[in-house]
């Protein structure tokens, strides 16, 4: 009986492995696809982001899918006070196609960032390119696997998208901070308290990116040159490796809770949840 | 007790699985199994060993589908009814039996352009520092069992081996690179010959070292970030413009 | 066959093997100008150095300053029981340093004092700590860094190629016969010279830290070619190698371990070491847990714990426990770093041991004590050699590291390996190439001898049946372990010899089926040539040495002999077999005589290195 060479089997899914291996690379795959549906859906539909009682003033809770806000449509259900846009209602020459809707503008802000990110594109690397779906199990059969020489070379602007990762952190916190108001007059609710969380998620993934990694001093060769002394770069770039191995739990806690958040301000603006706060009592 | 084995015999040409059946005592690992039916049943069954204690790299087969240290798999990790599967590795050509064909690794390694050390200190001591050398120092723990080059995708299903070096030497590479006193530049070969674009950081060499050395987050994506700094990034390439910096 | 058709390779020099001597001997030779060929048995970079783990020990003095050449050497001497050669010990505590720096140059990346030097370890029998370390796995750094060095240098690696026998003119080397382990086919290296750098022969023993490559194949070939070897009595025994799971009993736990502040313990919990300080050691070794820990915790002026004591003492103190009735469940002691250090800190500093354990064993060394027992580590014995130049006494034929004997005596110090092989790699190189360049002409190859050594291996393909290979493997090493042990006895001494006897006249008979092509069986078979050699050799010599003496004890001669200091048992091959004879020691030039039995303090604080 002739066997290929080493008893190994060949082609796309071909493996001798016995234990579950796929189970990873379909719960990661379904989780990130559920992710994007309910995002894209959540963008698109355009209501319901903002919740403040009924109250104008300052503060509120805003979606963090919708922040910042850049334009806004006032006349929907659930939008925020026209005055919370940097420029104000969306202009007339808005193009009809495009939905009147404040997270389009900038959703592919923190997107770019996570597409780019060294742990995602593992995951969907393995997930969605099956490229290869899992180890030492057969990849999809390409004729001239380039890796991330061509076409994917566009991977290395992650360190720019971090930089609008950090624009995000700054004005979700500033979102949080909001939260913490109604009308102008200070409080605190269980939104407020979810919309807090949310930046430090996001921070916890951010600053232990790989990118960063590498920036903050991971680009040296030597840490204490030339007398010795230990230099702040390299308690940096430590507190950063600390965070870094522990990149995944980051980036999906992250991702979960800013979704979880957005579900939150909806369901609250919706009116199906009661938002326990301290300005209703 | 005894416990079932299918180990592929043969050569480049051609090849089969053969069950054996060997007794097992407690504590035993896939390696012991295997000089057992050496004894008992198949002298002639090839495998490489030495040290018999995850030192030198030597025993890389595939279990059950695995690429694995048979000296470090025991047996007890399987269900006691379980056949247990042994192969050579998958991503270099067979000799016989369970045993491979490295060469091509030893080949890479003589690409590579050893450490350029700076000129020692007027004592006639090199000076480095613990918390600069350690970084490297996981590198330099790799015992060259070549189990991350056998489950790389890129050697293993596209057979890219003239564009991309591998994972055992792109942390060879990196201990260079970082090393506190090397004064050698290998980014531009880092990036072209020796292809860390190929790499998709899908981390299954990783996953199969058997030193737990973080090859893709410490090694291999802080090189690429390295390419990234002197090919892809304007604000680097600017600073380096304005201040004259290499 | 036409032996005139045998794939031949010519080089000016051959190594053979290539673990740290060899490779080191290799550059030597490449960087002296010389063409290089080396061979190993299996793929380069896998050789039995990587097993070192503790350190390479070199007076450098950046830990405590006051260590110099003098001391180490002196050290050296009395771990040796004073039989050691006295210019190689003499050579290797002055040139230590400078090969260790050399490393450093090379890329081995040490672990780094508070000042970024090369940091130092405490060891057993060494006063200062000396032993420049990577973690626990310093002779991988070394193997690595001399691989990554030597395939810059032009030397002709012939990888898993296994030596059979040498070739000689008119007495003096002309080449080497041996074969590819991938297609069985036999292979000529016509040379000048020839280095053996084989290692030991430990698989002669059940229990034992060493590899399979270690069936003492330079021992043999030299041997059989007429070479004398030297001191194969004193074999090593390290106190602690794994006992527990049966599979990887033997396996090394390094003496890092009590370096770091392990302690030994009985089944009483109680640390027995105290009891077994020798006399010779006593002023200088604590005798209260508040003196050893102090030492531990850096005072300068505090002695060493009895842990540290050489590892012939160590090895004889655990058995003693365990016969006593005091040992550990599967029949050793216990080792007790948990108690003595945080998790963090052993993860650190002792990673290999860590995870050697948790895979092998299921245990947590931060957590639960180790259990541990004798294992055959090492051969102090070897072939004889000029202290100079490496060269035995058959002309061009040289060795280094292990496989030679005459540097460590009666006993070796931890770490003295790694130097050991870094410093007579080096000489042996340099003296190889003054050997050729003194060269009148060229040696002549003999057909006849090849035909012989070709036949003699290719007979045990050709018979019919005969006996398993690993089954008689497995019988010499019960009669080794049983009857050449840790503690010996001129009957059961007599007994052994009796009993090898018996296997060696298997050996003619073993057989191995198939095609030579990477044939473990066949392999096996070829070994044991070389084993029987070796197991003969060190049982002989252990018979004739009537006293007990660093690492070689005779329940029926206790203690130390006056006459014992003045002979080395040197073994040679003549017309009626193996012959182990006593050959009186020359007086040491006063110089180092008066080094070896000076005080410390004498001694200290003077400037390290030649």
């Amino acid at each position: 009986m002739n066997q290929p060479t080493g008893g190994h089997k060949q082609g796309f899914l071909s493996t001798n492995r016995e234990d579950r291996w796929w189970i990873e690379p379909t719960l990661t795959g379904l989780g990130f696809i559920a992710f994007v549906v309910y995002t894209t859906w959540s963008m698109l539909q355009g209501e319901y982001y903002w919740w403040s009682a009924g109250q104008e003033g300052f503060g509120g809770y805003l979606s963090p899918f919708y922040s910042p806000l850049i334009f806004i449509n006032p006349t929907v259900a659930g939008a925020a006070p026209a005055a919370h846009a940097w420029l104000g209602s969306f202009p007339g020459w808005w193009p009809s196609l495009i939905p009147m809707t404040p997270a389009i503008l900038i959703l592919a802000g923190p997107l770019s960032f996570r597409l780019t990110c060294y742990y995602y594109r593992k995951f969907y690397y393995r997930s969605f390119f099956l490229s290869p779906p899992g180890c030492a199990v057969g990849g999809v059969t390409q004729k001239n696997y380039s890796g991330e020489t061509v076409l994917l070379v566009i991977q290395n602007i992650h360190r720019y998208t971090l930089y609008i990762a950090f624009g995000i952190i700054a004005v979700l916190s500033y979102d949080a901070v909001l939260s913490f108001f109604r009308d102008g007059k200070l409080g605190i609710g269980v939104g407020s308290i979810i919309l807090l969380i949310n930046p430090i998620l996001l921070a916890g993934y951010t600053f232990g990116c790989h990118a960063l990694r590498h920036l903050s001093g991971g680009r040296m060769d030597c840490f204490s040159c030339p007398n010795g002394k230990e230099k702040f770069k390299h308690k940096l770039w430590k507190g950063i490796s600390s965070l870094n191995d522990r990149h995944m739990f980051w980036a999906w806690i992250s991702m979960i809770w800013v979704a979880f958040a957005d579900i939150y301000v909806r369901m609250v603006a919706m009116g199906n949840w009661t938002d326990f706060n301290t300005w209703s009592l | 007790m005894d416990r079932k084995f299918k180990v592929w015999r043969g050569n480049k040409k051609s090849g089969e699985f053969i069950s054996y059946s060997v007794a097992v005592e407690q504590g035993m690992v896939v390696l012991d199994a295997v000089h057992r039916i050496q004894t008992e049943h198949a002298s002639d069954l090839a495998v490489r060993w030495n040290c018999k204690a995850g030192k030198c790299g030597s025993c890389s087969v595939e279990i059950n589908g695995k690429p694995k240290l048979a000296c470090m798999t025991r047996l007890n990790d399987y269900r006691e009814d379980e056949e247990i599967t042994i192969q050579p590795i998958k991503a270099f050509p067979i000799i016989k039996d369970l045993v491979a064909d490295f060469s091509w690794n030893y080949e890479q390694n003589k690409r590579i352009q050893p450490l350029k050390i700076r000129a020692r200190d007027k004592d006639g001591n090199h000076r480095m520092f613990q918390r600069d050398v350690e970084r490297i120092q996981e590198f330099r723990k790799c015992i060259e069992c070549f189990l991350c080059q056998d489950v790389c995708h890129v050697l293993r299903d596209h057979n890219k081996k003239d564009k991309f070096i591998g994972p055992r030497f792109m942390i060879r590479l990196a201990s260079l690179e970082m090393h506190p006193l090397d004064e050698a530049d290998r980014i531009p070969a880092i990036k072209e010959e020796f292809g860390a674009g190929m790499c998709n950081i899908t981390r299954c060499c990783t996953d199969v070292c058997p030193e737990h050395i973080q090859i893709t987050d410490n090694g291999i994506i802080p090189l690429k970030e390295r390419v990234v700094d002197k090919y892809y990034d304007p604000v680097m390439w600017l600073y380096r413009k304005i201040f004259k910096r290499n | 066959m036409d032996f005139s058709d045998i794939q031949t390779v010519e080089h000016d020099v051959l190594v053979v093997g290539a673990g740290g001597a060899g490779i080191r001997a290799a550059v030597e030779c490449a960087q002296n100008g010389l063409n290089t060929g080396m061979i190993s048995k299996s793929l380069l970079g896998k050789a039995h150095t990587v097993m070192a783990e503790g350190g390479v020990a070199a007076a450098m003095g950046n830990v405590d300053s006051r260590d110099n050449w003098k001391i180490h050497f002196r050290d050296t001497m009395r771990g040796g029981k004073f039989l050691n050669q006295w210019r190689m010990a003499e050579l290797h505590a002055k040139q230590a340093p400078e090969r260790v720096r050399e490393l450093e140059e090379w890329g081995a990346v040490f672990d780094r004092t508070e000042n970024g030097l090369i940091n130092q370890r405490n060891f057993g029998g060494h006063r200062y700590p000396r032993l420049a370390h990577v973690g626990d796995r310093t002779g991988l750094e070394i193997l690595r860094t001399l691989q990554d060095f030597c395939i810059h240098k032009g030397i002709h690696t012939h990888m898993e190629c296994t030596g059979l026998d040498l070739v000689l003119d008119n007495g003096r080397v002309a080449g080497l016969v041996g074969y590819w382990r991938e297609t069985g086919r036999f292979i000529l290296f016509k040379a000048k010279a020839v280095i053996f750098a084989t290692g030991g022969g430990g698989k002669a023993w059940r229990i034992t830290s060493n590899s399979w490559e270690y069936s003492g194949d330079g021992l043999g070939m030299a041997y059989r070619a007429g070479a004398e070897l030297i001191d194969m009595e004193f074999t090593q025994f390290h106190p602690t190698g794994m006992v527990w799971p049966p599979s990887v009993r033997g396996i090394l736990v390094t003496e890092g371990v009590r370096g770091d502040g392990g302690i030994l313990k009985n089944s009483d919990g109680k640390r027995f070491m105290f009891d077994y300080i020798p006399k010779i050691f006593a002023s200088e070794t604590a005798d209260t847990v508040e003196e050893a820990n102090l030492w531990l915790s850096g005072d300068r002026d505090a002695r060493r714990p009895p842990e540290l004591l050489t590892r012939d003492v160590v090895a004889r103190a655990i058995k003693a426990e365990v016969e006593a009735g005091r040992g550990s469940p599967n029949g050793g002691v216990f080792l007790d770093i948990a108690s003595q250090q945080s998790a963090e800190f052993i993860k650190r500093k002792l990673p290999s041991m860590y995870h050697q354990f948790k895979e092998l064993a299921v245990i947590d060394i931060t957590e639960v004590p180790m259990e541990v027992g004798p294992t055959l580590h090492y051969f102090m014995g070897g072939i004889r050699v000029d202290s100079n130049s490496q060269e035995t006494n058959i002309p061009g034929l040289f060795a280094c590291g292990e496989c030679a004997g005459g540097m460590h005596g009666a006993n070796r110090l931890g770490g003295n390996s790694l130097s050991d092989l870094l410093v007579f790699g080096k000489l042996a190189g340099d003296g190889v190439t003054n050997y050729i360049n003194n060269l009148s002409n060229k040696p002549q190859i003999n057909n006849l001898k090849i035909k012989e050594i070709i036949t003699s291996a290719t007979d045990i393909l050709n018979r019919d049946e005969g006996i398993n290979p690993f089954v008689l493997h497995e019988k010499l090493q019960e009669t080794m372990q049983k009857y050449v042990g840790i503690v010996r006895t001129g009957d059961e001494l007599q007994l052994g010899l009796e009993k090898l006897e018996k296997i060696k006249e298997d050996v003619g008979r073993v057989y191995a089926h198939a095609s030579p092509q990477y044939n473990p069986g066949w392999n096996e078979a070829l070994d044991l040539k070389n084993l029987m050699v070796t197991a003969e050799a060190v049982t002989k010599a252990a018979f004739l040495r009537e006293e007990s003496r660093g690492a070689h004890t005779r329940l029926d001669f206790e203690g130390e002999s006056e006459e014992g200091m003045k002979y080395n048992v040197v073994i040679r091959n003549t017309s009626s077999g193996m012959v182990a004879e006593k050959r009186h020691r020359e007086e040491p030039p006063k110089e180092l005589s008066d080094i070896a039995f000076a005080t410390l303090s004498e001694l200290e604080g003077e400037s390290s290195g030649s």
